[in-house]
């Protein structure tokens, strides 16, 4: 009974092919691969140091570097900063540090830019050195900082940055889930598992290059033995992401339908899949964050009333960028217009002559490239293992606000839900903004069930 | 050094009547309820029981009030967001209500571990030692026996510590009584109304059945059974910690009542004590594998040490729920007929 579903009609005759042999070794070469990594992750046995750089801003938005300022690392010790503003302290182990600043030991009229903030915690792992900042600033840049005007018109605009930062990313994430819904009917719950993967893919390459997947590599130079430069690495998490997609949709979701296997019953599939792949990343990855190795401790650029570091700037034009990319794909090509077409009306797609197996393997490959690009952004902050997961809840209310099924919409919502959540904070505590994602999604729910852009048609 | 056999078959029985095999058997009476005879696609079990947590122990630590009167608040507070959960969703589809419920479950967990709520959850920290009122009538307190053992022919069995004998008294006797409740409602026309919900909700309200009346009464009877299970759990540990309401419990009690059966009566405790006596015995087969010899292997080849070995846990519940529902979706003694799984 429960495998009789309304998509099962414009399929083939529900029919028990067995590839759960082929699911199982993809499964034993995803965790080979992941295993034969994770020796690579913990190799490095030179030590770890606690590190940063001091430098403020000139007046011609120079950067000038202090020297002769002390920070202590408690337990440890002292490390005075030398021409170039540098400090490093060897720590003995993996563990959390305290690090504090000595105000007085900086030079006259330099000051930190939060004056509470002397003390930073360094989380530090085994064999890698740990970036921390502390952000300093002149006299001259305290005045002027002050004159862009404190109080709440600044708080606005840096929020609204930080929201729309949040948003793009976030748009990123969700877009392929809507399409995956929209092509197949399915809500994949191990979506936030590929943006996941994006950040760890992404990370991984960053650290170990292509020789960490293939030893074979290491003596190569550049960007193929050692680890690659970030840009390379996202381009490669990206890709990491894709054959993640592609892979799930083949070996998994394919056969499930063809076997007719209910949505309801695959999403409970998806349930499983999410936990399984996020506990693996735990059990591979550990449960502490990391920083990627290039760009992790940038200083903040002030644009107008606005802080925000490069590397988000780049991301976020990065972001606008794809998903344009992403509206002109859907309605200038062949595939892109399938792509809707199927959303659209299934049986009416397939009668047509669309290849509805083919526009939906596209859908899975290009929606967990996009996720796994998302979840490198994200991750620009921190990866964790299961920093994805701890998104979903966005990402779903992304989804529900700007209608389930639609690109457009996903897009809308993404960067509506950014900007909420992040504004809220002006009346409500930072800790609680994801609850306000939540209210969000039962009043659409409850008011506008279709979402924003979706079509109105009976889901009750 | 070899491996000790005694502890893994002291691990396998104990835990599969211990603890967590009562409280998790418990929650899963609630699921049953809401999935197995509605066919409620309920992804935010986890909220309700830690309602319950939280009624008792707010109770007490912030109102400074009996932990009498917090049980009662314990049966209330999952009722309350039953129905606040239930009024605006129960006329959605499934997967809209599934998408609710887990993100309904997830801020809970937001909200309590949040540092302005300090002096009523305890916040991050939680609320500890709150629970002595239960332990006062503890009948297996003795001075001078720490553990209860059976053991016959030297080899232990059970142990267990005097206070969680005492919550096993009474969790598995709440357990027992709730079999009977579920066991009688759904012999009556109650019942049969709901299963009829679940077979085809238009054909119901066809019959003059307010279906949206009978789903809304379902998720609480089982959102407070839920409670109940929240509050035994906390009770037990005389700790009430919001990371302990993590969402990836929900789908833990979801494989259990997946592995018992779902629809049928008993299947929930089936399901918990299969689970909990295997996955215990498995990871302290593995807990002494990692002591013998072997160690540096297992390192190197599987990157398994005692650091990452209870994650394997969660690793094995996912794949379990995974195949279950591919291959068996009925589990072990369910029936294929009872599965709610159709589109709507």
């Amino acid at each position: 009974m429960w495998q009789v579903t309304r998509r099962a009609k414009s399929t083939p005759p529900p029919q028990r092919v067995a590839p759960p042999k082929l699911l199982v070794g993809i499964w034993l070469i995803i965790i080979a691969l992941v295993g034969l990594a994770s020796p690579a992750l913990a190799q490095d046995d030179a030590g770890q140091s606690v590190i940063t750089t001091l430098r403020y801003e000139g007046e011609d938005g120079e950067d000038v570097f202090v020297s002769g300022a002390v920070i202590t690392v408690e337990g440890v010790g002292e490390g005075v900063s030398d021409e170039s503003g540098m400090i490093a302290v060897p720590v003995p182990e993996a563990g959390e540090y305290a690090v504090t600043i000595d105000v007085a030991t900086l030079p006259d009229g330099i000051s930190l830019r939060s004056a509470d903030r002397t003390m930073v915690t360094a989380l530090v792992e085994d064999g890698q050195d740990r970036r921390i900042l502390f952000a300093l600033q002149s006299e001259a840049g305290a005045a002027a900082s002050a004159a862009e005007g404190s109080g709440i018109g600044r708080r606005l605009a840096q929020l609204t940055a930080e929201g729309l930062k949040q948003g793009l990313y976030l748009a990123m994430a969700s877009i392929g889930l809507s399409l995956i819904y929209g092509t197949t009917g399915l809500v994949n719950f191990a979506h936030a598992e590929m943006v996941t993967w994006g950040g760890l893919a992404t990370y991984f390459f960053n650290f170990y290059g292509l020789a960490g997947v293939a030893g074979f590599l290491a003596p190569l130079p550049g960007p193929f033995g050692d680890g690659v430069n970030l840009v390379f690495a996202v381009v490669l998490g990206m890709i990491a992401g894709g054959a993640l997609g592609f892979l799930l949709d083949r070996v998994l979701f394919r056969t499930l339908r063809r076997q007719g296997v209910s949505l309801i019953a695959q999403m409970v599939i998806t349930i499983g899949l999410s936990i399984v792949m996020r506990y693996l990343f735990l059990y591979f990855f550990g449960g502490g964050p990391r920083s990627f190795r290039d760009f992790s401790a940038q200083q903040a650029l002030q644009l107008g009333p606005v802080q925000l570091v490069p590397k988000d700037i780049i991301a976020m034009s990065i972001s606008i960028g794809v998903l344009l990319m992403i509206g002109v794909l859907l309605t200038r090509t062949q595939m892109g217009k399938a792509m809707r077409a199927v959303s659209d009306n299934r049986d009416l797609a397939e009668s047509s002559g669309i290849d509805v197996q083919r526009v939906i393997s596209t859908v899975w490959i290009f929606g967990a490239a996009a996720a796994a690009l998302g979840g490198a952004f994200f991750a620009l902050d921190q990866a964790k293992w299961d920093f994805g997961f701890r998104i979903l809840l966005l990402i779903f209310s992304a989804v529900t606000l700007g209608g389930l099924g639609t690109a457009y919409g996903a897009l809308l919502g993404a960067l509506v839900i950014g900007l909420v959540i992040n504004l809220s904070t002006l009346v409500i505590d930072a800790e609680l903004k994801n609850m306000v994602a939540l209210l969000v999604m039962v009043l659409v729910l409850m008011f506008r069930p279709q979402g924003l852009l979706g079509r109105a048609e009976r889901i009750g | 050094m070899g491996i000790d056999w005694g502890i893994i078959i002291q691990q396998f029985f104990s835990q599969g009547v211990g603890i967590n095999a009562m409280v998790f058997a418990m929650a899963a009476i609630g699921l049953n309820i809401h999935f197995g005879y509605t066919g409620l696609l309920n992804f935010g079990h986890v909220g309700f029981m830690a309602a319950g947590a939280y009624g008792v122990g707010m109770t007490v630590f912030w109102l400074d009030q009996s932990l009498w009167l917090g049980v009662l608040v314990g049966l209330l507070l999952p009722t309350i967001m039953a129905l606040i959960l239930g009024i605006p969703t129960l006329r959605l589809r499934a997967d809209y209500l599934g998408i609710t419920t887990i993100a309904a479950s997830e801020a809970l967990r937001i909200f309590v571990r949040w540092r302005g709520n300090q002096e009523r959850t305890g916040s991050s920290g939680g609320i500890n030692d709150f629970a002595d009122e239960f332990f006062e009538f503890n009948i297996f307190t003795r001075p001078g026996t720490e553990t209860y053992d059976f053991a016959p022919g030297g080899l232990t069995i059970f142990q267990f510590r005097a206070n969680d004998l005492w919550v096993l008294l009474i969790g598995w006797t709440l357990v027992a009584f709730f079999l009977l409740l579920t066991w009688q409602l759904m012999r009556s026309p109650w019942g049969r109304a709901l299963k009829s919900i679940r077979e085809d909700e238009d054909a119901a309200r066809a019959l003059g059945k307010n279906a949206y009346a009978y789903k809304l009464q379902a998720l609480v009877l089982g959102g407070v059974i839920g409670g109940v299970a929240g509050m035994l759990q906390v009770i037990s540990r005389q700790a009430v910690q919001p990371d302990t309401f993590n969402p990836v419990i929900t789908f833990l009690i979801w494989t259990i009542l997946i592995i018992g059966g779902v629809g049928k009566v008993a299947s929930p405790v089936a399901g918990s004590m299969i689970y909990w006596a295997l996955i215990s015995g498995l990871i302290t087969f593995m807990r002494e594998l990692i002591g013998t010899d072997l160690s540096d292997e297992l390192e190197t080849f599987l990157n398994l040490s005692v650091l990452n070995v209870d994650q394997l846990r969660f690793v094995i519940f996912g794949g379990a729920l995974m195949l279950l529902m591919w291959f068996r979706p009925q589990g072990v003694f369910g029936n294929r007929e009872e599965m709610a799984l159709e589109d709507r």
